[in-house]
């Protein structure tokens, strides 16, 4: 499956304030408006951005006039999870029945769940909301990868690996990686491009 | 002010490695995928500026903020003002002395300027001035969402409002010279969706220009002498020329069918709203879209031309009915032969408060047209509903992990409790503001303006007189103190209020980015600057000023209830701890080790109801349903050690970071 027919792919990118949902919206961003597409990414976020959720909505089109920053309900094409309980929240809002998902498994638990006063849902329970809301929902320890890397800041580098291994976005890899270089220098652009690349990897591998 | 950037996020993109600036690419011609704010800042550029100022408001920040980062290479003086007249006051001061200048601001802070702007607007300027101003509909980081536009029209100043990003720079780059074709302020209004959005922007050439300053001492720039009314019809006057001028703007265009069965008129991200609503409902052949770019005033031609072509109007616009309401006024004035039926917020198809989407734009064309629409199908909606309801946990605001308001709060909670009264907190902006949340432990009880806690403050430290017996602290932080504060203080001082000013000192604007202020050593393009001390300021009131440092709470609270106990005189306690943000973004890891002692914790059996968890809200701290106990969350603690405080069994301990 893929969106490259369809004149407008709606990416929402969702996680927690802090798990850098900005950053890898402007490499996708970037990587495709080098390709020709008229791309906005706009934000939305809940009452506050400290700990709260955030979203970036990428809006990737061949249309000259853009789209507006925000996706209109039900028409999110793909929703990409740094966090599941937040990519299942976009879902409710912009998700159809034939909308894609990619997420991390690590919950992020909000302080409302920490201090006792909300559940936070197990995972099967995640799956089954996923599976009712979606067309197919790819799950990726990506915080695990990220660790195992030395740095739990990665995670958002390995799902974007993990979205252009579903193959959903008409992007080659080499495009991403382009921007990953332009973007980190020395050390820091061997581990993204590593991280990159194990994302990458855990879903191409389970084809 | 509010901060809506993810800027939690930005701090750890920026140890990352964080992108390049786009707007110092030179390369004319080239692609960037700019924010709606940087392509301000690169029109201001390509403008040929010499100087930029502002404070800093979210969503206006990244105008100068952008500019600092090229300030010292691009021979630019970018200013960080201590409020926004100042702002206002600083730019003008080039543009009256033959130099391009831009400010730029959030609406509350173009009430803060509106006094000197008022003026400024009758005695003009002689080179081009522009004022940007982000408004917020939907108050997603503000605590009003006032419409800016009416201020252009009470001023004759003309506005633009750019819908696309490639206008927010091409727009920008015109004002200057629409400023300086009626020698007044040009304003260019923003709102959230252009400014903290993302899009495809070419970049134009930059202009090689001598910037040269001098104050030609010939002319003056004054209302005195019974002149005010003469100006002020200079000022109206000026707009016939901005008329003309606006006739031919490439901003205002037409799409759509040549006679439509209904006629949208919208403005800025009105606009992208409005094209998207049309092309989703397959309306292209029923409904025309007729974009504005330019509000005030309004093109007459152009618009008398536009107008005919249909008789139901759609006005789409973000918060007042602006637009619509000048529409009316026009259609009045120069189409009386004509009917037309009016649709917007005034018929209730859109409303004039919240936040307009493409959604709703659909919702107002659906009923107009009697088509049915629904986003979803019911199924799904149904479906989606319920999940929403029984899977997806709240995750609401609160105050960050070791964040010193926190402590600051806490302390002055047991405090005020200790001293027995009934006592008023006011508040502020900033992150503190959120004092008035559980995360504050619900301690504020106002919030309005900058500076606003302390002039209330001063205000219930005179009731004394109507039995007014209740213990009155007024809560600022060391920014707003520069802002607008200090008037207030001197207020309360002079007044001899029985009040107490808290100082919430975290060493900058720390809501909308961490920007210097007098109290800072740098500026904007970080260069040393001598720092105001806030305690010598107070000192030189007269007022007894107690610094204390907010993570050790036990002192913390005596200051409190000391300064509690010195009833009579405005006294000024500074609470001075360094955002928890910017300590980690130059040295990670937690300043100690915080951890539970098992065997002290009774968990699930203490008769304390987990009251570390439910009434203190850190999120470094959670409780364990497994072990039925309390539990650092090492991830998040930043090893700040007030919560040593709170456990009524001694169970939290802290340790010195190996």
């Amino acid at each position: 499956m893929s969106f490259a027919d369809k004149g407008l792919i709606n990416l929402i990118i969702t996680g927690v304030g802090g798990q850098g949902n900005i950053l890898i919206s402007r490499l996708l961003g970037e990587a495709f408006m080098n390709e020709g597409y008229t791309v906005t990414i706009g934000e939305t976020y809940g009452a506050t951005q400290r700990g709260g959720s955030v979203a970036s909505h990428v809006r990737i089109s061949r249309e000259r006039i853009p789209y507006s920053p925000v996706t209109p309900k039900g028409k999110a094409d793909i929703v990409l999870g740094l966090e599941p309980s937040e990519a299942l929240r976009m879902l409710t809002t912009y998700g159809y029945a034939g909308s894609y998902v990619v997420t991390n498994t690590r919950p992020i638990r909000s302080l409302e769940v920490a201090v006792g006063e909300a559940e936070y849902p197990a995972s099967d329970t995640i799956a089954a909301c996923m599976a009712q809301l979606s067309k197919r929902a790819w799950y990726i320890n990506a915080s695990e990868v990220a660790l195992g890397l030395g740095n739990p800041l990665l995670t958002n580098i390995v799902m974007t690996g993990a979205l252009l291994g579903t193959g959903l976005l008409p992007l080659d890899k080499s495009k991403v990686e382009h921007q990953l270089k332009a973007t980190f220098k020395g050390d820091k652009q061997t581990i993204n491009l590593k991280a990159f690349d194990l994302g990458l990897g855990s879903i191409t591998g389970r084809k | 002010m509010f901060s809506g950037t993810n800027f939690a996020g930005d701090v750890l993109n920026r140890a990352e490695g964080k992108r390049t600036m786009g707007i110092n690419a030179d390369k004319f011609g080239s692609l960037q995928l700019l924010m709606g704010n940087e392509a301000i800042a690169r029109g201001a550029i390509e403008a040929g500026i010499g100087v930029a100022t502002a404070y800093p408001g979210t969503p206006s920040s990244e105008v100068i903020a952008t500019l600092a980062k090229v300030a010292k290479k691009l021979n630019l003086y970018v200013e960080w003002s201590i409020n926004e007249k100042v702002a206002v006051e600083v730019a003008a001061a080039a543009a009256l002395s033959g130099v391009r200048a831009i400010t730029a601001m959030k609406q509350n802070g173009l009430n803060v300027a509106l006094d000197f702007l008022a003026n400024l607007a009758l005695t003009g300027v002689n080179k081009g001035m522009v004022l940007m101003v982000g408004d917020d509909p939907g108050g997603l980081s503000s605590t009003n969402e006032q419409d800016s536009r009416h201020i252009a029209k009470i001023l004759d100043l003309p506005l633009l409002e750019p819908a696309t990003f490639q206008e927010a720079k091409d727009m920008t780059k015109w004002a200057f010279e629409l400023s300086e074709e009626i020698s007044n302020v040009c304003m260019v209004r923003t709102v959230t969706r252009i400014s903290h959005a993302r899009g495809n922007v070419v970049l134009g050439e930059l202009p090689a220009v001598e910037k040269r300053a001098r104050f030609d001492t010939s002319k003056y720039y004054a209302g005195i002498g019974g002149m005010a009314p003469k100006l002020h019809q200079i000022m109206h006057e000026k707009r016939k020329k901005i008329v003309d001028l606006f006739e031919a703007s490439p901003f205002n265009s037409y799409l759509g069918p040549e006679t439509p069965e209904l006629l949208i008129v919208a403005s800025g991200s009105g606009w992208l709203y409005s094209m998207e609503a049309v092309r989703t409902l397959s309306l292209g052949k029923a409904v025309g879209v007729l974009k504005l770019g330019t509000t005030w005033p309004l093109p007459e031609q152009f618009l008398r031309t536009q107008l005919s072509r249909a008789e139901k109007i759609l006005a789409v616009e973000e918060v007042d009915p602006f637009l619509e309401a000048n529409l009316k006024e026009f259609i009045a004035d120069n189409m009386t032969g004509m009917r037309f039926t009016f649709f917007g917020k005034s018929s209730g198809h859109t409303k004039p408060y919240g936040e307009l989407n493409v959604d709703l734009v659909m919702q107002a064309i659906a009923t107009i047209m009697s088509i049915n629409f629904t986003a979803r199908d019911a199924a799904y909606e149904k479906k989606a509903q319920e999940v929403e309801k029984t899977c997806v946990p709240p995750r609401t605001s609160q105050l960050c992990p070791g964040c010193p308001h926190r402590a600051t709060y806490w302390a002055l909670k047991d405090a005020l409790r200790m001293a027995g009264g009934d006592g008023v907190v006011t508040g502020d902006i900033g992150c503190y503001a959120m004092g008035v949340l559980p995360t504050g432990f619900a301690q504020v009880k106002t919030v309005h303006a900058m500076g606003s806690g302390m002039g209330v403050a001063s205000g219930l430290g005179k009731l004394d007189g109507f039995h007014f017996e209740q213990p009155v602290v007024a809560m600022a932080g060391d920014s707003t103190f520069f802002h607008a504060v200090i008037p207030a203080l001197l207020n309360a001082v002079h007044s001899e209020a029985d009040v107490i000013l808290v100082v919430l000192d975290n060493a900058g604007t720390a809501m909308t980015g961490f920007q210097p202020h007098p109290g800072s050593d740098t500026d904007a393009a970080g260069e040393a600057r001598p720092r105001i001390s806030i305690e010598k300021l107070c000192e030189a009131l007269g007022i007894a000023v107690d610094v204390v440092d907010p993570y050790d709470i036990e002192a913390t609270r005596k200051t409190f209830l000391g300064v509690l106990a010195r009833k009579g005189k405005t006294r000024v306690v500074i609470s001075r701890r360094e955002c928890a943000l910017i300590r980690a973004s130059k040295q990670p890891g937690p300043i100690s080790r915080v951890r539970i002692a098992a065997d002290k914790c009774l968990g699930d059996s203490c008769g304390c109801n987990k009251y570390c968890t439910r009434v203190f809200k850190c999120p470094g701290l959670i409780w364990d349903k497994d072990s039925g106990k309390a539990k650092i969350d090492e991830a998040v603690c930043t090893g700040c050690g007030v919560c040593l405080s709170v456990c009524p069994q001694s169970a939290i301990v802290g340790e010195a970071v190996q």
